[in-house]
């Protein structure tokens, strides 16, 4: 008989034909300690002692728990060391930079808790940590990977400095706003902050997550996971909505807008309502120039994960057209659970120029990478 | 396009009430005095949903010299019943009493509400049904006012606003559920909300066109929490109606929830089946507004996507603003598909339609 | 087709997985309560490593709030998306709707409500001989 028993090679020689751009990654920290580093003294005593508050009931773990270990990362992408997935650079470029010719990973750092920290002073600091944290660990040693400025949005001054301190700094590609704030994107009491992104040319990366401390739908608080993922989707379509109809990209036109981690298919229907019920209502918002569906198309882009799938594989492509070939970028989400691989996602063959634009053109273009 | 020539069965409608007094002579006496004691009476309890004004919700030709829209039974019959040659018109009360805090208030006069669309409506115009106007901060009151009105044949459905204080799926709704089950009523989730959240979780918006807009994501929402609870698994008979949700936002979220549930299942275990299995099976969708896309392509594409000839219910929202003229069916549907949405679909959905005719023949 | 031997039948402890290349095949061979089962190591959603997945139960409810755990380690997880497969037929646990194009019938099991999916994992046959867990590919 045949004794033959061999090892597993995991083969990391694979070459996507694409090079693709990725317009969502996300690093990790291997303890919080890591950010002490890029702290002051001051912050780093706050820090480990009444550690980040944000608005919700537990201090340290998700209002909806995940269902896989490491708040929802995928299982394999455990490094060797046995740290959080994303947290180590070799194993992040085994798995994803190297293994699929990555021309650029845009960074989303959804740790430290900026974002969404209430002591508006440690929010700024801690932004401020994790923009120099992201350079040292990740930017620096492999320049593919693209910073995102965190800023704590409540914070109007702090946050408007920062992102003039890091302008022209191209290390960074794009600014990260939480989607849920306290208020809607779009309220002018979050222009000055939008207006710095535009006048130092940084597109706004809306990177879905988090709480602001409201329920997460309209009509309550869910109970599960299984309805906090979907309602991500509603989140998006708000900011969409507050967005175009306080007329930010009347007063910004040249603002680009990246919705990240969202999906897409629901964009076209949101412009078809968004246009009907305006033509009935339109003297409430007379600054509106041109119908709302006209500033999505100008103003926004989506990526791609997590990959919709339509029943009919065939339907993705007209709502590709209908979204705009122009407006979808690809992205992988890497190490989360629901990330999506770049040779599989698509469930329906591309026409090769919407290839070449989803998967690295229109990055290019919104990026101004070189 | 013109729906006349089917007789349609329109499905939702709002007559309106221009402040309380009118409710006055059909509350009960307690009531009565502990309103006028109060000068409530003289309150207009409109909904923030629907500010009656609002170029939406009052299409100007169906606006009367005085008074709100939809105030008049004269006027829905000269603008809606008798244009559109109605077969049945289900009238769906948009009022603030649904949301009051006080549940007893809000129940006595949800019961008022039901005894005045009985009286003023119901019984002057043999086309005419409604929907149960319940307490919506309290399930078992309302579970009580469902049983007492069910007893009328003409009354068809219980009437909810689409967001409430807690997700409609919750464990705390289903002695109504229960309830609507038993008697084969419908639940209509109206759009609308008792502005205890914010639209979203991202805050509360600046303007009512945002509100409104934000209303398609608010049934997602609202779907979601009843298939995540079980609602369909614990009334499977239970069928669910949106009413004025828009229609294709549907698609795109038909394929996320499935996409979702075969990773998350295992969180709610009693999800058995795919998710759009269950809504094709159990939800309808009123036809107004459709949120039309801009060509009839489009709307071919995402008819065949909804993947069901049986989910679409006509339906003018009169007095709302969706549509000019007699124009009440959207463009571009399959000849084949019309009749159904116009009369087979809202029969099949509301057993007691037919019924009720029967019913008022036999007291003839 | 050959036969090949992946392992000594200690080596695979029950719960676990052993994951061997064959003809440039990632196979993943899992003793279930000592009963071997072969799973090609590639999910049919969108090829992540399956056999790097989670070995649970299959978690039922036959009504809401009612929780029952069966079938205790006889399920695999993707490891990426979380789809659930039977680790001895390869069947995954989700419904297939009416619209896909499919190539299995959709069988229902007797005393069981689940239809299965047409993502079945790929499997490979197994047999265990003498000491030795023996593939055929």
């Amino acid at each position: 008989m045949n004794v033959t028993l061999l090892n597993p090679q995991i083969d990391t020689s694979y070459q996507s034909h694409l090079g693709f751009i990725d317009c969502d990654v996300h690093p990790y920290f291997k303890s919080p300690a890591e950010f002490d580093e890029f702290l002051p003294q001051k912050w780093r005593e706050h820090r480990a002692s009444i550690g980040g508050r944000s608005r919700q009931g537990l201090a340290k773990a998700s209002n909806y728990p995940r269902m896989s270990p490491g708040v929802g990362q995928r299982m394999d992408a455990w490094p060797p060391d046995g740290s959080h997935p994303g947290s180590d650079l070799p194993f992040m470029q085994l798995q994803l930079l190297d293994k699929f010719n990555v021309a650029y990973g845009l960074l989303a750092p959804l740790v430290g808790g900026s974002a969404a920290e209430r002591n508006i002073d440690f929010g700024a600091a801690m932004a401020t940590a994790v923009n120099d944290w992201q350079l040292a660990r990740f930017c620096d040693p492999d320049p593919r990977l693209k910073g995102a400025v965190q800023i704590n949005i409540e914070h109007q001054q702090a946050a408007i400095a920062e992102i003039e301190a890091r302008a022209g700094d191209r290390r960074f590609a794009q600014v990260n706003i939480p989607p849920r704030s306290i208020e809607p994107l779009g309220r002018r009491r979050y222009w000055p902050i939008l207006e710095a992104c535009a006048a130092n040319n940084f597109p706004v990366s809306l990177h879905l997550g988090g709480t602001a401390g409201h329920a997460s739908t309209g009509g309550g608080v869910v109970s599960f996971y299984h309805d906090e993922h979907p309602s991500y989707v509603q989140s998006m379509a708000a900011l969409v909505t507050s967005l175009v109809c306080e007329g930010v990209f009347e007063h910004l036109p040249n603002l680009k807008v990246v919705l990240v981690e969202g999906g897409f298919a629901w964009l076209p229907a949101l412009c078809w309502r968004l246009d009907n019920t305006w033509k009935a209502l339109k003297a409430e918002v007379p600054f509106l120039r041109q119908k709302p569906s006209e500033y999505v198309r100008q103003n926004i882009w989506v990526t791609t994960q997590p990959i919709e799938e339509p029943e009919r594989p065939a339907d993705m492509l007209s709502t590709l057209e209908w979204i705009g070939i122009d407006r979808v970028m690809f992205s992988t989400d890497y190490p989360h659970w629901d990330q999506d691989d770049p040779r599989f996602a698509f469930k329906v063959p591309l026409p090769e120029d919407w290839k070449r634009k989803i998967y690295h053109d229109n990055a290019m273009a919104v990026y101004g990478f070189e | 396009m013109d729906p006349s020539p089917f007789q349609p069965i329109d499905c939702d409608l709002h007559p309106a009430i221009p402040t309380t007094r009118v409710l006055l002579p059909y509350l009960d006496a307690y009531w009565r005095e502990h309103i006028t004691r109060r000068g409530l009476e003289a309150d207009n309890l409109e909904l923030s949903s629907f500010p009656a004004n609002a170029p939406l919700n009052a299409r100007a030709d169906w606006r009367p010299e005085r008074g709100p829209a939809g105030a008049d039974i004269a006027l829905l019959r000269q603008h809606v019943l008798d244009t559109f040659h109605t077969r049945y018109a289900i009238l769906n009360v948009l009022n603030g009493a649904q949301i009051l805090h006080s549940e007893d208030l809000s129940a006595a006069l949800c019961r008022g509400i039901n005894r005045w669309i009985a009286a003023e409506w119901l019984d002057r115009d043999p086309r005419l049904r409604a929907s149960i106007t319940v307490p919506i901060r309290s399930p078992e009151l309302a579970a009580e006012e469902v049983e007492r009105c069910a007893e009328d044949k003409r009354f068809v459905q219980v009437l909810l606003l689409s967001q409430a204080e807690m997700p409609l799926g919750r464990r705390q709704y289903w002695p109504l559920y229960r309830v609507a089950e038993k008697l084969g009523l419908p639940i209509g989730i109206h759009a609308g909300s008792a502005q205890l959240h914010p639209p979203s979780a991202t805050g509360w918006f600046s303007y009512y066109l945002e509100d409104y807009v934000q209303q398609a994501q608010g049934f997602a929402g609202t779907l979601n929490s009843m298939l995540t609870e079980g609602v369909f698994v614990k009334f499977p008979k239970l069928k669910v109606v949106l009413i004025e949700s828009g229609v294709t936002w549907l698609p795109a979220y038909l394929w996320r929830i499935n996409k979702t549930w075969r990773g998350v299942r295992a969180e709610t275990p009693w999800q058995e089946r795919m998710p759009s299995e269950v809504i094709r099976e159990n939800v309808r969708l009123t036809t107004q507004p459709f949120d039309a896309p801009d060509t009839v392509s489009q709307v071919k594409t995402i008819l065949e996507e909804i993947g069901s000839d049986q989910m679409l219910l006509f339906s003018t929202d009169y007095p709302h603003w969706h549509f000019d003229g007699a124009d009440a069916v959207p463009e571009g549907l399959p000849p084949d598909l019309i009749r159904k949405i116009l009369v087979d679909n809202p029969l099949e959905t509301y057993p007691r339609l037919a019924q009720s005719d029967i019913a008022q023949s036999d007291l003839a | 087709m050959s036969r090949h031997i992946v392992a000594s039948v200690e080596e695979i402890a029950p719960g676990t997985c052993k994951v061997v290349t064959i003809k440039g095949r990632e196979i993943g061979v899992f003793n279930v309560n000592n009963e071997f089962f072969a799973l090609i190591n590639r999910c049919p959603h969108q090829g992540a490593p399956l056999c790097q997945g989670a070995i649970v139960s299959r978690l039922v409810a036959p009504s809401p709030g009612d929780y029952r755990l069966e079938r205790s380690g006889e399920m695999l997880r993707c490891p990426w998306h979380c789809w659930e497969f039977d680790i001895r037929t390869g069947q995954s646990w989700c419904d297939p709707g009416s619209v896909h194009a499919r190539t299995y019938a959709c069988d229902v099991e007797p005393g069981e409500a689940l239809a299965k999916g047409p993502f079945a994992a790929e499997t490979v046959p197994v047999e265990v001989e003498q000491k030795y867990v023996v593939v055929t590919v």
